[in-house]
């Protein structure tokens, strides 16, 4: 896979009072990621090439991936595929990158969802929308140890182009 | 190709009024907003004007004030010559109850194709929002230099 191929479309870059290990774990984790990003379970085999699973609250794999970029604590990509059939044969492949940086006191995580197709912002809405709520949620958590509910549901107008494009959704 | 724009999104346990009172009160933003004072009497058609130090950096004109929902003002930067010639933009607060908390929509537009400030305004942002949320959660701003914002994703 040719990750120059792949352009970011998405990028939110949020600043969080705490060690990049602390932010790497966080976001690697199902124990911390159950607690900010609505119950679901990071799973990941931590190796370049290991297997990258986000399971939901229900068990089943809502993003199958895997790790390509592994340099912790400052980098990681993963494939960020969900599991809707018919999804990455009409999208493509979804990257993920964390860029870890430490900035003061704070540490500077910049998230970037990167695809090699162009999309619509019908498309790109979900990202859009769900990335600021798990995000706010991850630096709350570390911040004061608890991280409030944000109940995130896949955004109208995303699952209406998904369905247009002939793409299963729940 | 969509508009050159920044946007932002925040959720933030606190309440519409705390938040209001944080974006508009200069006791608030120079903990924040790093160290700058702001300063309005918020009326549609008053002057705003952020200051650091004695000297102002930005000012503009209030365009919608309606407390503790929206609140949005023209938007000209004053202090770095490189930037003083880009056209006057816009900023756009959107605050609303979500749950148990609030979600914060800034939205910074009417910037120029391929002018520097797009860039600059995008690295500022989620620094001054994520020492706001910061601010308002644990009653402590997260101390970031000014030197760490110089580098960071140039969104176009």
């Amino acid at each position: 896979m040719n990750i120059d191929r792949f352009k970011p479309l998405t990028v939110y870059t949020i600043y969080i009072v705490a060690t990049p290990e602390k932010v790497w774990e966080a976001l690697t984790s199902a124990e911390f990621s159950r607690k900010y990003f609505s119950g679901f379970a990071v799973e990941m085999e931590p190796k370049l090439g290991g297997t990258f699973i986000v399971r939901a609250p229900d068990g089943s794999e809502h993003i199958i991936g895997e790790v390509f970029e592994y340099d912790p604590p400052k980098k990681l990509t993963v494939t960020w595929n969900v599991n809707w059939p018919e999804l990455v044969e009409r999208l493509g492949t979804t990257l993920v990158t964390y860029e870890i940086e430490p900035a003061g006191e704070a540490v500077r995580l910049t998230m970037s969802e990167r695809h090699d197709h162009p999309l619509s912002d019908d498309i790109l809405s979900g990202g859009r929308t769900g990335w600021p709520a798990i995000l706010s949620g991850l630096k709350s958590l570390l911040e004061t140890g608890q991280a409030p509910q944000i109940k995130m549901a896949p955004p109208a107008q995303m699952l209406a182009a998904l369905k247009a494009m002939g793409i299963k959704t729940p | 190709m969509s508009k050159p724009q920044f946007v932002y999104v925040s959720y933030i346990e606190t309440t519409p009024e705390k938040l209001w009172e944080a974006l508009t009160s200069s006791e608030f933003t120079r903990q924040y907003w790093f160290g700058a004072e702001i300063r309005s009497d918020w009326k549609i058609g008053s002057s705003f004007a952020l200051t650091l130090d004695g000297e102002i950096t930005d000012s503009g004109e209030i365009l919608e004030a309606d407390p503790p929902r929206r609140l949005s003002y023209s938007f000209k930067h004053q202090k770095y010559e490189e930037l003083r010639g880009e056209p006057i933009s816009r900023v756009v607060f959107t605050i609303e109850p979500f749950g148990s908390l609030v979600r914060l929509t800034v939205l910074h537009d009417g910037f120029v194709e391929g002018g520097k400030y797009l860039g600059a305004v995008s690295n500022g942002w989620p620094a001054i929002l994520s020492g706001l949320k910061s601010l308002l959660e644990r009653g402590k701003v997260l101390a970031i230099p000014r030197a760490a914002l110089n580098k960071g994703f140039d969104a176009k």
